[in-house]
């Protein structure tokens, strides 16, 4: 247990000094992308993860929240209005996303998420009055959250930084919470725990809130760290972008969906550096981390981790018992 | 009047042409029980073969059916393959079968983009078919009314392949339960790789059948796979007839939705959906809920 907490308090610093660290603009908005589609992943692996529910249409509620940021932005609203309109947004779509797919669970879920997640960009594509079309909108502004600037990579950063955390930190609380215990066991036994007592659709209802709000707020991140969203932000890739990080990290685990987003972000931005074929690569790491290591990195090197100590302390018992006699 | 029949028949035409697509998307759902996320890619690639071979292949210009019979061929054994050396890897994990496929998708895309580049491919009807017919004061492109033809013998063809034949009968039995049907010995593991090698090469047929009327470019897979998907939602899993009227209410809806909605034409799909969700969520024909 106290190792975990050395290894928390470890990032946790690694994360704050940052920008003194890393050298160079282009890398700390790389570790500011790491952290929002972290909060992004985050919230996928509410559902994915803890719920069992995997969702191929994230990217599109996604999309919805950077679009009604970036629309209420061009119209004038203030950035405060622009952020609540998003968020209250997001989250009615993400009711309506969940009441409909809900219906199913398993491949049913799969297959009725990903067809709201292609309409939803259909919607992007082509309602050129609204979104612009393929051109996109630009957003031509940062905000100053308590009059500080956040124009600058590293401003930027401290930004999503706190953001981060405390999404962080909510999930974290969440995983332990009595719903979220509810959550998993819905996963796991959903009969039993409907025999319990527990109305197994609205825990599962409210999980998929909890997963929209922090689809939400990566979102508005997202938005303005881009300042600019245009279809392909919500496209089948995207949300299978997202899906990648939460299963190569580890789903259903508190920082195995992070991990995984740093990964995916390192690799797309150091690939996309010398390759062309990022949707070659992305589909077969995908490919490979199914079939390899289905249970995704973390607890794949956790599992490896205690592995070696067994072995390691199996190899020093006998040396032990053999001194005291 | 002559826009609101030409819409009809361009809807038909249309539902036709979605039927192909999605008879093999269902009947691969209503035995493997996973959504077949690469068969959009099937399809854009019988699209980019039949282009290929029709605009000639080393100096060979082949024959628009025959192009189409052998490009619904080459990704048949493609399916197949995908089927014995991938997800049959993956014996009874269904969701990363599922994930398995989308991988594969993206690759399928990111090769078409590579060897045919960018550009949209136009391809020409098989000139016997090219002019119009006309009756009355209305002229009917000819094409057109092929399709639907060809639809419609495929539908029976494939009625009569699972309602009077042996094998027919054995997947109806693998779709209905396979536990059982595989205890009173029918081999649904080659059933798996049957239905997806027919389901592979009804949707490269359909992409070849459906260059003339779509044109062939990238991002076709992304635009064929939702409306497949939406079908069978509509229609219900590893039923011929929902596919069959799925297409149809799906080609209907988006070609009006279309002409008359441009701009919310994808989004117009969405109510059949959400009606059908709500009320019936195995679908209209459907045999059991996902």
């Amino acid at each position: 247990m106290s190792g975990r907490v050395f290894f928390y308090a470890v990032l946790l610093v690694a994360l704050i000094t940052v920008p003194y660290w890393i050298s160079g603009d282009y890398y700390v908005n790389v570790t500011s992308q790491m952290l929002f589609y972290g909060i992004f992943a985050l919230g996928l692996n509410i559902i994915a993860g803890y719920a069992g529910l995997v969702s191929l249409g994230h990217a599109g509620l996604f999309g919805i929240v950077a679009y009604a940021a970036a629309y209420s932005l061009q119209a004038g609203f203030g950035h405060v209005g622009a952020i609540l309109i998003a968020l209250l947004l997001g989250l009615l779509s993400m009711a309506i996303y969940a009441v409909l797919s809900l219906r199913a669970t398993g491949i049913g879920f799969i297959m009725i998420t990903l067809a709201l997640g292609q309409i939803i960009w259909g919607l992007a594509y082509r309602w050129i009055s609204i979104t612009n079309g393929d051109n996109g909108i630009n957003v031509h502004t940062r905000p100053h959250p308590f009059g500080l600037s956040v124009d600058s990579p590293a401003g930027f950063y401290y930004m999503t930084l706190v953001v981060f955390l405390v999404c962080f930190a909510a999930v974290a609380i969440f995983v332990r919470s009595p719903l979220g215990a509810a959550l998993m066991g819905t996963r796991d036994q959903p009969r039993r725990m409907n025999a319990l007592g527990y109305h197994v659709w609205a825990i599962r209802f409210w999980a998929c809130m909890f997963s929209g709000l922090l689809t939400a707020v990566a979102g508005v991140l997202f938005v303005y760290y881009t300042q600019f969203i245009s279809p392909q932000t919500l496209d089948l890739t995207a949300s299978a972008e997202v899906l990648l990080m939460v299963i190569s990290g580890g789903a259903g685990t508190l920082i195995g969906p992070v991990v995984g987003s740093a990964l995916v972000v390192v690799v797309k931005s150091v690939v996309s550096g010398y390759i062309e074929r990022w949707n070659t690569l992305l589909g077969a790491i995908f490919v490979a981390i199914v079939i390899l290591m289905p249970e995704g990195l973390v607890p794949g090197t956790a599992r490896l981790w205690r592995l070696g100590l067994r072995k390691f302390g199996a190899a020093a018992k006998p040396a032990v018992s053999e001194a005291k006699p | 009047m002559t826009f609101w029949l030409l819409l009809t028949v361009n809807s038909i035409t249309f539902g036709g042409l979605l039927f192909l697509v999605a008879a093999g998307f269902s009947l691969i759902f209503g035995l493997l029980r996973i959504p077949n996320l690469t068969h959009g890619s099937l399809f854009m690639l019988g699209a980019y073969f039949g282009a290929t071979f029709v605009g000639g292949l080393l100096g060979i210009m082949f024959n628009f059916w025959v192009a189409a019979l052998l490009a619904a061929l080459m990704v048949a054994v493609l399916g197949a393959l995908i089927e014995r050396f991938l997800l049959r890897q993956l014996p009874g994990n269904q969701l990363a079968q599922v994930l398995v496929t989308l991988g594969i998708s993206f690759i399928a895309a990111d090769f078409c983009l590579m060897v045919w580049g960018g550009d949209p491919i136009s391809v020409a009807p098989p000139s016997a078919l090219s002019g119009f017919i006309r009756a009355g004061a209305f002229a009917f492109p000819t094409y057109r009314l092929a399709v639907i033809v060809i639809a419609v013998v495929v539908a029976i063809a494939l009625w009569l392949l699972l309602d009077r034949t042996r094998l027919g009968a054995m997947i109806r039995a693998g779709v209905d339960d396979p536990d059982m049907a595989r205890v009173v010995g029918i081999r649904v593991s080659r059933l798996f790789t049957i239905v997806f090698a027919l389901g592979a090469g009804l949707a490269a047929f359909a992409g070849v059948i459906g260059g003339p009327i779509l044109t062939v470019y990238p991002g076709i897979d992304q635009y064929m796979l939702p409306l497949a998907l939406v079908v069978v939602i509509l229609g219900g899993s590893g039923s011929l007839l929902g596919s069959m009227v799925g297409s149809l209410v799906i080609g209907f809806i988006y070609n009006f939705g279309q002409a008359l909605l441009p701009e919310l034409a994808y989004f117009v799909l969405f109510l059949p959906m959400l009606l059908v969700l709500l009320l019936r969520p195995q679908g209209l024909f459907g045999r059991f809920v996902p």
